[in-house]
């Protein structure tokens, strides 16, 4: 079950209508390491996770993920929803723009469509940690290539605070791998 | 959407991430005292805002966890995607 709240987690704050940003902002909607991709994640490994520790921390970030895919959303949605063909034209996103006019849909910056092969869901607790951490780290490194290409303010703000999300999620994936450690009670050799 | 909206939604934004962020740490040391504490009473500051916001400006919750006056408040616009915060 889950609630809706009419609201988002964090303020998000957009300066001027920039759809050139938008093409790239709209990976972290439906691209490779977007919030999409991890919430879902997180969402379907947590039915064979353990421990009620570990299954609360899935079940608990998938669902903050959600709420920043709905923040990535409204970054996209308010640098397009007022830019002319002029704009749209000269952002490169024509493409976008004769499939889905200026709604929102799951694509990577290039336009590829949201695959569930971005993610897996392998049955090993000690395994989907792992990619889980791994995720985080990729997230975390794309948010910062778009503080890179962000020249708006606002929008550099509102990706700063998506970044250290991350960082927090990999904390505690990393607190809840040390947990399954301990729990299968065994001297892990790193391999 | 007026500034005095406006800060009072970014208010209960800020005790929310508050509980949201203590929520995860516990996830992970559920016999710290402390942050329980820290927990439990944020809940409480933000019920406290939550009521005060949805008195003046409708439900913040669907699904029964908050009540509407007549008509039906839900529908009302913003949404949370239309509001900007810059
Ligand atoms: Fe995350």
């Amino acid at each position: 079950m889950w609630i809706y709240e009419k609201k988002l987690e964090y303020p998000a704050k957009i300066c001027t209508t920039n759809p050139k940003l938008a093409k790239v902002i709209i990976t972290q909607y439906g691209g490779p390491d977007g919030e999409l991709a991890a919430s879902l994640r997180y969402l379907t490994q947590r039915y064979t996770m353990p421990t009620g520790r570990s299954k609360a921390v899935l079940n608990d970030i998938g669902t903050e993920e959600l709420a920043h895919m709905e923040i990535v959303a409204t970054l996209v949605y308010n640098l397009i929803k007022d830019a002319s063909i002029e704009q749209i034209k000269a952002a490169g996103m024509e493409g976008y723009y004769a499939d889905h006019d200026k709604a929102l849909y799951f694509v990577n910056g290039d336009g590829v469509p949201w695959v569930a092969a971005y993610i897996q869901s392998k049955g090993d607790p000690i395994t989907d940690l792992h990619e889980n951490m791994a995720a985080e780290q990729k997230a975390r490194s794309t948010y910062e290539y778009l503080i890179n290409l962000s020249d708006d303010p606002g929008v550099t703000e509102t990706l700063r605070w998506l970044r250290e999300r991350e960082i927090v999620h990999y904390q505690r994936f990393g607190e809840t791998l040390q947990h399954l450690y301990d729990y299968y009670n065994s001297k892990r050799v790193f391999y | 959407m007026d500034n005095d909206r406006k800060t009072m939604l970014m208010n209960l934004m800020a005790e929310e991430f508050t509980a949201i962020e203590l929520n995860l740490y516990l996830d992970t040391h559920p016999e710290d005292r402390k942050a329980l504490n820290d927990f439990n009473e944020t809940v409480e500051r933000l019920n406290d805002l939550k009521a005060q916001y949805e008195k003046r400006y409708g439900p913040l919750l669907n699904f029964g966890f908050s009540s509407s006056e007549y008509p039906w408040q839900w529908i009302d616009e913003p949404w949370p995607w239309e509001i900007n915060f810059a």
